[in-house]
C-alpha cells in the first residue's frame, strides 16, 4: 500500500458528557478513494471537523505526510493541502464563479492579478479533472451540480491534495452524481487523495478503494471495498442485520381516495412551482413521486395538505372536494381522514423545544380524547404518548423528555406514530426517511406498507431514488413542476434518473 | 451534534445559574460603588436593609413587586406566543383611564369590594382592546409589533396627558391628575399580613392587588402549561410553521395572545391608582412596563420565576431609594445602573457561565446531565 496521506492516532473527542469520537485510529492512503460511513451522530461528521481545524480534539495525534500536524483552523488545514466540500455549499450566491473562487485568497487591492491568475488556474482545472465550469457564470444561476464543483475548485485553488466530501450527492440527480465520481477518479488519477462520507453504500461499493465504518463514535471496521458486501457494511453501521429492502405483496388498488385534477401552486415569490398537475392516489397502493429537491414536491405536498394555498385546480378527497385555494385549513383536512407527515420534521412536524408527549398530539389538540374542557387532559396526554412510544419503539422510551434530544429516526417515528395511529384514510409523507439511521428506515418502510396493507392510501415523496423504488406500486417524476412520467416500481434507475433530468424518454429520437 | 452541552438537572438550570448570574451582578456594582468612592459592602448592607430589614421596607418592596408581576407576566405571555410586547407600558397606562372612569363614577356610591371588580374589568377591558390594534395589524397587515407597541407607547401618553390636564382634571385645580377618590375606591392595605410577624409598619402602600397578582400568576400558569389555548400559543411561540400545519389560526392566536398580555397590563394600573395615590397622575406608569420586560426575561417567562425577579426588583427600587438617601453619592441614576447590570448578566448573558457549570458537573457525575438520554440508542 502506498505512503499514508492521513493518519488519525487514538483521537477523542467530548462535547460536555458527549463522547462523539473515542480512540479513533485510521490510516488513510495517498492517491485513493476513502469512504467512510456511518449512521447519523455516529461520528463522522465531527471526526472530520477535527481534521479541518473546525474542533479541536481533547487528545491524539493527526499526521499528514507522515509528520504530526496541529490543525487549529481551517487555514492550518488548508496550508497543510486539506480541502472540504461541504454538505451545505459555502458559496456567495450572487458572486460570480470565479470571484467565489479567489474569496479569502485575494492577493491584490483591486482584484485584477488574482482574477487573472484564477483564471488560468481554472482552465489548467478544468483541463486536468474535466470540471468544466464557466468561470464568469453567476453562482446562483448555476445547476446544484455545477455548484458542488466550484466548490471543488475552490479547494483545488487553493492546493489541496486531500479532499473530504461531506454527503456530496445528496443534492444531485443520477447523473450528476456519476459525474462527480468521474471527477473524483480522474482526481485520485493524479495522486489526490479523497475521503468521502456518506450513507449510501451503493456509492460506497461503486467508488471507493477502502472504506471505514463508524458506529456510536468508534471506528468498527475497515475493509478493502473490493472484498466486503453492502450487507456486511450495513451490518457493521448498525450492529446487527438489516433488511435493505423490504418485502412486500402485491398492491390491491382499490377506489380513488385522493384526485389531484390540474393543481398550480407558486411560492412565495409567485414563481410557478406546480404547474397544472392530475393525479389519483387509491386505496391500497402506495404511489412515489420521484424528482430531484427542489422540483415542486414541497410545494405540492404542501397545497395538498393544507399548508400552502393552491392557485388553482381541483382536489377531491374521497369523492368530496376540498377547496385548496381558498378556506381549506390543515385542520380540516385532518378531520377529512388526511394525514401528513411533511418533510421538515424539525420546524413543521415537531415542536422541538415540546416535551415528546406534547409533540404527540400536535395537530390533534382539539381532539376531545385529550381535553377536558379548555384544559389539555395530561394523563390522557401522556398516556396515549407512552402506548405509541412502545409500539413504534420509540427510544429513549421517556415521553418527558425534550424532543430534540432525541435521535433523527426517533423524531420521525414520533411523527409517523402520531399521524398514523389517527387511522387516517389517506396519508402523505414527505421524505420518509431523511436523516434517519439504516435501523429505523427499515422500520419505518415496513410500518408504510403496513399501511397500504390496511387498505390506506398512501402517498410518499422523496429524493432518495432506492426509496422511491423500494416502497412505490406506482411512481410519478417530478420536473420543473410538472409530471413527467408514470413509471412501475421495476422501472431502472437508469431511466428514471433522465426522466427527473427532465430528459423526455422518446425512445430512438434519443 | 445537534446538542452539543447536555443538560442540567432542574435545580441547577433554575436556581443555581441565575444565583450565580446575580453575585456577578452585584460584583460588578460594587466596584461601581467603589468608583464613586463609597464601601460597596456598606452600600449592600443599606439597599437589603432597606428593602428587607424593616416592616415598611418590606411592605414597599412588595408594592413595588405587585406592579412588576402584572407587566413581567404580560411581556411573558405575548412572548411565548413569540410577540414581543413593548407596549405594556402604553396598556398600563391607558387602563388608568378605564379605572378612572370607574371610580369617578362609583366611588361614592359603592363599597370598595364592589368598585374593585368593576374597575379590574375596565383596566383589563381597555389594556387588551390597546393591544388589539397592534395584534390585529400584525396579524392581517404584518406590520411589525414591536414597532406598533412602541408607536402605542406615546399615542398612549399624548391621549392621557390631553386628558389629565383636560378633561379629567378638577376645574381651578393646578395638578395635572384626576380628583382624589373616595373612600370607596380605595383598596384595603395588606399591612397587618407582615404586622402579624411582629414587624412594624409606619405608612406603606402594599393592598390587596398583591393577592390579585399572585393569583394571576397562578392563572398564567395554568394557562401556559394546562390549556389548549396555551398549547397553541407555544406552539405558535416556538414555530409558525408547524403551527400553520398544526391547523392553528395565526390571526387568531396572535389576536387572542395580545389581549391577554393587554389585559395582564392594564391590571398593573390598579395597584399605584386605586391602592396608592387615589387618583390617576400623570405619567403614573414610569417605566414599570419596561422593567416587565427584564422581570420576564430573568423569571424565564415562568410566572414562578416572574414572581421572584419582580421581587429582586422591587427590592432594587425600595433598597435603591434608600440607598440615595443614606449615601448621598450614589444617586437615582446609580441605582439604575445595578438594576441595568442585573438586566445584563441575568438577562443578556444569561448562558456565559453555563458552559462552565455543566462541564463542573459532567467531571462530577456524567448521569446528572443526562448523558443516558441523550446517548439513547439510535432507533
Amino acid at each position: 500500500m502506498a505512503q499514508a496521506a492521513i493518519e488519525l492516532i487514538g483521537i477523542n473527542k467530548s462535547f460536555g458528557a458527549v463522547r462523539a469520537n473515542r480512540d479513533i485510529n485510521l490510516e488513510i492512503a495517498r492517491g485513493t478513494i476513502h469512504g467512510i460511513v456511518g449512521e447519523n451522530g455516529a461520528g463522522k461528521s465531527t471526526l472530520m471537523s477535527i481534521l479541518y481545524g473546525f474542533y479541536q480534539a481533547d487528545s491524539g495525534e493527526i499526521r499528514v505526510g507522515g509528520k504530526p500536524a496541529s490543525i487549529k483552523t481551517p487555514n492550518d488545514a488548508i496550508a497543510l493541502g486539506i480541502g472540504m466540500v461541504h454538505q451545505h455549499f459555502m458559496l456567495v450566491d450572487n458572486f460570480s464563479v470565479l470571484e467565489n473562487v479567489i474569496l479569502g485568497a485575494e492577493s491584490d487591492a483591486l482584484l485584477k492579478r488574482s482574477i487573472a491568475k484564477a483564471r488560468s488556474e481554472l482552465e489548467r482545472l478544468e483541463r486536468e479533472y474535466g470540471l468544466e465550469v464557466d468561470p464568469d457564470a453567476i453562482v446562483e444561476e448555476l445547476a446544484v451540480g455545477l455548484q458542488q464543483r466550484v466548490e471543488i475548485l475552490k479547494a483545488l485553488y487553493r492546493g489541496a491534495e486531500i479532499l473530504i466530501l461531506d454527503e456530496p450527492t445528496g443534492v444531485l440527480t443520477p447523473a450528476e452524481a456519476d459525474h462527480l465520481f468521474r471527477i473524483l477518479k480522474q482526481l485520485k488519477e493524479q495522486g489526490k487523495t479523497v475521503v468521502l462520507i456518506t450513507h449510501k453504500l451503493r456509492e460506497i461499493m461503486a467508488i471507493t478503494d477502502t472504506v471505514s465504518v463508524m458506529r456510536q463514535g468508534t471506528m468498527v471496521a475497515t475493509r478493502e471495498t473490493k472484498k466486503t458486501t453492502v450487507e456486511e457494511l450495513a451490518e457493521l453501521m448498525v450492529g446487527r442485520r438489516v433488511l435493505l429492502r423490504v418485502e412486500k405483496g402485491e398492491a390491491a388498488a382499490g377506489d380513488v381516495k385522493l384526485a389531484v385534477k390540474n393543481l398550480t401552486v407558486r411560492d412565495s415569490r409567485g414563481v410557478t412551482m406546480v404547474d397544472d398537475i392530475s393525479f389519483d392516489l387509491r386505496a391500497g397502493e402506495i404511489v412515489g413521486i420521484a424528482g430531484v429537491a427542489g422540483n415542486g414536491q414541497s410545494e405540492l405536498l404542501e397545497a395538498i395538505s393544507g399548508i400552502r394555498r393552491a392557485v388553482s385546480g381541483s382536489v377531491m378527497l374521497d369523492g368530496k372536494p376540498i377547496d385548496l385555494t381558498g378556506a381549506a385549513d390543515p385542520g380540516e383536512l385532518r378531520d377529512r381522514g388526511l394525514a401528513h407527515v411533511p418533510e421538515d420534521r424539525h420546524h413543521v412536524g415537531l415542536v422541538l423545544a415540546f416535551e415528546e408527549n406534547e409533540n404527540s398530539i400536535l395537530g390533534y389538540h382539539d381532539d376531545p380524547r385529550y381535553l377536558k374542557g379548555p384544559f389539555l387532559n395530561i394523563d390522557a396526554i401522556r398516556d396515549d404518548a407512552r402506548d405509541k412510544i412502545a409500539k413504534y419503539d420509540i427510544r429513549p422510551a421517556d415521553c418527558r423528555l425534550k424532543t430534540a434530544n432525541f435521535s433523527g429516526g426517533n423524531q420521525q417515528k414520533i411523527v409517523l406514530a402520531r399521524e398514523m395511529e389517527q387511522d387516517p384514510g389517506v396519508l402523505i409523507v414527505g421524505q420518509p426517511t431523511r436523516g434517519v439511521d439504516v435501523g429505523a428506515i427499515e422500520f419505518i418502510h415496513k410500518r408504510l406498507i403496513a399501511m397500504r396493507d390496511q387498505g390506506k392510501a398512501v402517498l410518499v415523496v422523496s429524493v432518495e431514488l432506492d426509496e422511491i423504488r423500494s416502497l412505490s406500486d406506482r411512481i410519478l417524476v417530478m420536473f420543473a413542476g410538472r409530471i413527467v412520467g408514470e413509471r412501475g416500481p421495476e422501472t431502472t434507475e437508469g431511466e428514471l434518473g433522465l426522466l427527473m433530468a427532465g430528459v423526455e424518454h422518446r425512445g430512438a429520437a434519443l | 451534534m445537534s446538542t452539543p452541552y447536555a443538560k442540567l438537572p432542574a435545580w441547577a438550570d433554575y436556581g443555581l445559574i441565575p444565583v450565580i448570574n446575580l453575585f456577578v451582578a452585584f460584583v460588578v456594582a460594587g466596584f461601581v460603588v467603589l468608583l464613586v468612592g463609597e464601601n460597596p459592602f456598606r452600600a449592600a448592607v443599606i439597599l437589603v436593609e432597606g428593602a428587607f430589614g424593616k416592616g415598611t421596607g418590606i411592605a414597599f418592596t412588595l408594592f413595588y413587586a405587585t406592579t412588576f408581576i402584572f407587566t413581567g407576566l404580560s411581556v411573558a405571555v405575548a412572548a411565548h406566543c413569540g410577540l414581543f410586547n413593548i407596549g405594556t407600558e402604553g396598556q398600563a397606562y391607558i387602563a388608568g383611564l378605564g379605572i378612572a372612569v370607574v371610580c369617578l363614577a362609583f366611588d361614592s356610591v359603592l363599597p370598595w369590594w364592589l368598585t374593585f371588580p368593576l374597575a379590574i374589568v375596565a383596566s383589563t377591558l381597555v389594556g387588551a382592546l390597546w393591544a388589539l390594534i397592534p395584534a390585529y395589524l400584525q396579524a392581517k397587515r404584518g406590520s411589525h409589533i414591536v414597532i406598533t407597541t412602541i408607536m402605542f407607547n406615546f399615542i398612549a401618553a399624548s391621549i392621557m396627558v390631553f386628558l389629565l390636564v383636560g378633561p379629567l382634571k378638577p376645574a381651578g385645580s393646578q395638578a395635572p391628575q384626576t380628583r382624589n377618590f373616595l373612600a370607596g375606591a380605595e383598596l384595603p392595605k395588606l399591612n397587618w399580613i407582615i404586622e402579624l410577624f411582629g414587624a412594624k409598619i409606619h405608612s406603606a402602600p402594599l393592598n390587596v392587588t398583591f393577592l390579585l397578582a399572585l393569583i394571576m400568576a397562578f392563572l398564567v400558569w395554568l394557562l401556559i402549561w394546562r390549556t389548549r389555548l396555551g398549547y397553541e400559543m407555544r406552539t405558535y411561540g416556538h414555530s409558525p410553521k408547524a403551527a400553520r400545519y398544526a391547523g392553528i389560526s395565526e390571526t387568531r392566536i396572535i389576536i387572542t395572545a395580545m389581549m391577554i398580555s393587554g389585559a395582564l397590563a392594564g391590571m398593573m394600573a390598579l395597584n399605584p391608582v386605586m391602592g396608592d395615590q387615589h387618583n390617576v397622575a400623570i405619567d403614573f406608569v414610569s417605566g414599570a412596563g419596561f422593567v416587565g420586560i427584564a422581570v420576564a426575561l430573568m423569571g424565564r417567562l415562568h410566572p414562578v420565576g416572574i414572581v421572584l425577579a419582580a421581587i429582586l426588583f422591587g427590592m432594587l427600587y425600595q433598597g435603591g431609594a434608600e440607598l440615595a438617601f443614606e449615601m448621598p453619592a450614589i444617586s437615582r441614576d446609580m441605582i439604575v445602573i445595578i438594576q441595568g447590570l442585573v438586566i445584563l448578566f441575568a438577562g443578556a448573558l444569561e448562558h456565559m457561565f453555563r458552559p462552565y457549570i455543566q462541564a463542573l458537573f459532567a467531571s462530577f457525575s456524567p448521569r446528572s446531565v443526562g448523558m443516558e438520554a441523550v446517548k439513547g440508542k439510535g432507533a
